[in-house]
């Protein structure tokens, strides 16, 4: 007799406990088995079952009933094998037969702890409301009091500046015949500054991305820079660089960075006398916004033979970066440390600057910097950012919004007269949903010199699956449908590059074209309008009120 | 936009010759206001220009607190200057207009000018202080050799409710502002010319870029950076910023507000200082549309443009008379008997400087340096 728990099917769950349920057409499948090949988590199987059917095809009502086998594609109730929604299936089936649909209702979070390990993913925040940068708008309008400007006639500069920037009182001049000269006798130090695109690729290393979309991205950075003329930086994120890169001229598109795993930093410091280029800065993680508290992470699937030769370790072993540098003590002894030797190996030619999550503390830690000369900025990273491989309670609770976050670390240096000293670099969540001009702009009103984008140019030139709703995110597993986080050849191959890197150039200048769109109607069009607060408005008193801005309705 | 009249001369001129000019160029301003600076002054106050003069406007209340607190901070009264108010239906009288000349506190007499212009200016601020919750004094400005005067309402009829056609005021550098109100509310501190420390402005033209570069001149440590209850004040700001706190030659004020691109700067003789001022005065940017008309102590006097000339600006006159205004025929109104032929409308990258005594006009290219 069959025990109790199997007849009832007690010890299983429906599939209404799990975030996306296949929709699966019997009368369109054609049986090819694409669908079950493709889906990276084996969330379907070709199944066979036996029906019982009644037919009747005699000229009056004859039904019989007969049983056939038919083969099926079905759901696999494992909530560790749970479909994830990528809609892989759906793009390699030939008639539309297939298609994974959200399930709101979904219990995924109480079953995904097996093993006594809390769930792991990749992405972001899953969380699809509107965010902040999304509510703000562009309201004060040059219309008759002043001409507003025209987005395809006048020139706009779109540049912003990377880098610690000397203060109008400490510039060593003096005036020689009526004229400004640099006092050669001063021994003012005068910190290397970079004019970059106000929109910078952020950090994704060589390993949690794939050959081919690292390589896209940084062949649609050189094009940028060196067929357009847009000076777009692109930063290498922990993991080193190819050394042939590292060695070539291009380095100058590149923001290295260095974080608590050091990863890649044999090969750097071994090209370094090599080098006939300096990078675009270093940017030294002490925090990323997905994942506060959390150091890196790249899983052993994802360690192949380039990871493995990049980044000066063996192969298939999982890496993990400490949530916090070794070397760290105090915020000022240790990043002084830091900073002053990330500048010393480039001979102070080069911009450093440290990069943080979002957090309450951002405040004490940019007036650490504030006070040191030697640091270049402070890139603040909100909980709307994404990672490669993180925790999804990290991810989903943990970290600070960036807009108020940014906005009361440029208030606190206007209070100090140094918002032009010490650049901030915003990101986490900039073109969330898609509005990357317009949140990049907002960003900037209200007091960031330049943004980074990370998921969003994944989404939109590499087509990444992932939204807000848990799609895919498998970027931890190396199990990525398109191929744009993973290392094994078979998902990769999926990628082109140069279509990768087609897609950067064309992503930047859209942007571009918006964000003239955005400057001309408000009459900014010279310098970038870093803290023109006065141009935005939101339609939620408590967000206005919090950010220092207007309420409009 | 408003509507801007400057005359400097080698001779002394009465007000109203601005001020006519001002009317030649009605349409562009709608009555709501009048403001003139005179530098280097004539009349009553020629042999007084060693003494600061406090020019202002003041209740019977305020004129109480005021004197008080001159008196408690050892000004002695040397003159004073009153116009004689003629009744003109559009204005609203106010109790007490005024230009007094003070000696200096004893203990500031033979202190460096430098220390003198600090107290003047906390002089200035801390009346405007006491006086401007209840509107009860209003200072304009408080230096030797200018005298400020600003009220609501049409320009000549503020000139005529003043008497100035009557007056014996003059000056051989006057500023004259007829104000189109745009975005603040009408108030008399929101009226140009601007003034700090020997520095004048007035502009037309709205600042785009007033937010950040308000909080960044709020953010010097600098006290007299305040007020801005009109984004015009910035641009006074700047020119002093620039000139007396860094020590600029003056036309670096251009390179200031208007920076040049960076292929640009590769070109110039000074272009590594260029390039590092464009850095770090990067929040002083000025976005335009605006034209400003300047002057700075030692009485030179000058035109300037936003980088994408969106405001007209002419200048023109003879040797030792030139008009600076932001219509042409303001100048003509101004000087009328001059080569038309030598007018000049300075473009983006110019900068007219036109030296004391109006002796020589220079134009200033930018590119070239």
């Amino acid at each position: 007799m069959e025990p109790a728990s199997r007849l009832d099917h007690n010890h299983k769950l429906s599939l209404r406990e799990f975030p996306y349920i296949v929709r699966w057409r019997d009368d369109r499948c054609k049986r090819c088995g694409r669908c079950t090949a493709v889906c990276p988590v084996k969330a379907i199987e070709a199944t066979v079952k036996v029906m019982r059917t009644i037919r009747s095809e005699g000229p009056v009502p004859t039904p019989a009933a007969s049983r056939t086998v038919v083969q099926m594609v079905e759901q696999v109730k494992d909530m560790e094998r749970h479909c994830v929604g990528c809609g892989s299936c759906t793009l390699v089936c030939p008639n539309e037969a297939i298609e994974p649909e959200l399930n709101p209702q979904n219990k995924m979070l109480h079953y995904k702890n097996k093993g006594g390990d809390g769930y792991k993913r990749g992405g972001r925040r899953n969380d699809p409301t509107v965010s902040t940068l999304d509510k703000l708008k562009f309201t004060r309008i040059s219309m008759l009091t002043d001409p507003a400007l025209d987005a395809g006639r006048h020139e706009f500069r779109i540049r912003t500046l990377l880098g610690r920037v000397t203060a109008p009182e400490q510039m060593p001049l003096k005036v020689v015949d009526g004229k400004l000269q640099m006092d050669k006798k001063s021994d003012v130090f005068i910190p290397p500054v970079r004019e970059i695109y106000p929109i910078m690729i952020g950090s994704m290393s060589v390993g949690a991305l794939s050959p081919p979309m690292w390589e896209g991205l940084a062949m649609g950075v050189a094009y940028l820079n060196e067929v357009e003329g847009m000076p777009v930086v692109m930063c290498s994120g922990e993991g080193g660089m190819p050394s042939r890169l590292l060695r070539s001229r291009y380095l100058k598109y590149f923001i290295i960075q260095i974080a608590s795993g050091y990863f890649g930093w044999d090969e750097i410091v071994r090209s370094l006398p090599h080098m006939v280029e300096d990078p675009a800065a270093i940017e030294i993680k002490y925090g990323q916004g997905a994942k506060p508290g959390d150091g890196g992470l790249l899983m052993a699937a994802k360690v192949l033979k380039l990871i493995s030769k990049i980044r000066g370790v063996p192969q298939f072993v999982d890496l993990a970066s400490p949530p916090t540098h070794q070397t760290k003590y105090s915020i000022e002894e240790a990043v002084a440390k830091m900073i002053q030797s990330m500048s010393m190996a480039w001979g102070f030619r080069v911009p450093v600057y440290p990069k943080i999550s979002g957090s309450k503390t951002a405040k004490a830690v940019l007036n650490n910097l504030a006070r040191n000369p030697y640091a270049a900025g402070l890139c603040i990273d909100g909980e709307d950012g994404g990672t490669g491989a993180a925790y999804n309670v990290s991810m989903d609770k943990m970290g600070h919004p960036i807009a108020s976050n940014l906005r009361e670390c440029y208030l606190d240096l206007v209070k100090q007269g140094k918002q032009n000293e010490l650049p901030l670099i915003a990101a986490g969540g900039v073109g969330k949903k898609g509005n990357l001009a317009a949140n990049a702009a907002a960003l900037i009103m209200l007091g960031a010199s330049g943004v980074a984008i990370g998921k969003y140019i994944m989404q939109a030139a590499a087509d990444c699956f992932g939204d807000e709703h848990n799609r895919c995110n498998l970027c931890n597993v190396g199990k990525c449908p398109r191929g744009i986080t993973t290392q094994d050849p078979k998902l990769y191959r999926r990628l082109d590059s140069d279509r990768v890197a087609e897609r950067v150039v064309e992503v930047f200048k859209a942007a571009d074209t918006e964000l003239k769109k955005i400057f001309a109607p408000m009459g900014r069009s010279t310098e970038l309008p870093i803290g023109m607060s006065d141009g935005l408005s939101v339609e939620d008193k408590a967000i206005a009120e919090r950010l220092g801005i207007s309420y409009a309705c | 936009m408003c509507r801007l009249a400057a005359i400097t001369s080698k001779e002394y001129i009465s007000p109203m010759e601005p001020v006519l000019a001002l009317e030649t160029m009605k349409e562009g301003h709608d009555g709501s206001g009048l403001g003139l600076t005179l530098k280097d002054l004539g009349g009553e106050f020629e042999k007084l220009k060693k003494y600061p003069v406090l020019s202002g406007i003041c209740s019977r209340d305020g004129r109480k607190v005021l004197d008080d607190y001159m008196k408690r901070h050892g000004f002695k009264l040397k003159h004073e200057w009153k116009p004689k108010t003629r009744p003109v239906d559009a204005i609203i009288s106010r109790d007490h207009y005024f230009a007094r000349a003070y000696d200096y506190p004893e203990a500031f007499r033979k202190k460096p000018m430098q220390e003198k212009e600090d107290l003047l200016m906390h002089t200035r601020l801390a009346l405007r202080k006491l006086g401007e919750s209840d509107e009860s004094i209003f200072a304009f400005s408080f230096y030797p050799d200018v005298i400020t005067i600003k009220e609501v309402g049409d320009p000549l009829q503020v000139a005529e409710f003043f008497g100035l056609d009557k007056d014996s005021l003059k000056a051989k550098i006057i500023f004259a502002q007829g104000r189109q109100n745009t975005n603040y509310a009408i108030y008399l501190y929101a009226c140009h010319p601007f003034f700090i420390q020997g520095f004048c402005s007035m502009t037309n033209g709205e600042n785009t870029a007033f937010v950040p570069i308000r909080e960044y001149l709020s953010g010097r440590g600098f006290p007299g950076y305040t007020g801005y209850n009109s984004d015009s004040e910035v641009f006074t700001h700047i020119l002093h910023y620039t000139v007396r706190q860094l020590g600029f030659p003056l036309h670096y004020y251009k390179d200031v507000i208007t920076p040049l691109k960076a292929t640009e700067i590769e070109k110039r003789s000074d272009a590594d200082a260029v390039r590092l001022i464009k850095q770090s005065m990067r929040q002083l940017c000025i976005d335009g549309p605006n034209m400003v008309i300047g002057f700075t102590p030692d009485g030179r006097v000058f035109m300037v443009h936003d980088a994408k000339k969106l405001r007209p600006g002419a200048v023109g006159g003879v040797k030792g008379r030139y008009a600076l205004m932001s219509e042409e025929c303001g100048v003509d109104s101004a000087v009328p008997k001059r080569d038309r032929t030598k007018d000049f409308f300075p473009m983006k990258y110019d900068m007219v400087i036109i030296s004391p005594d109006a002796q020589e006009v220079k134009v200033w290219n930018q590119l070239h340096g």
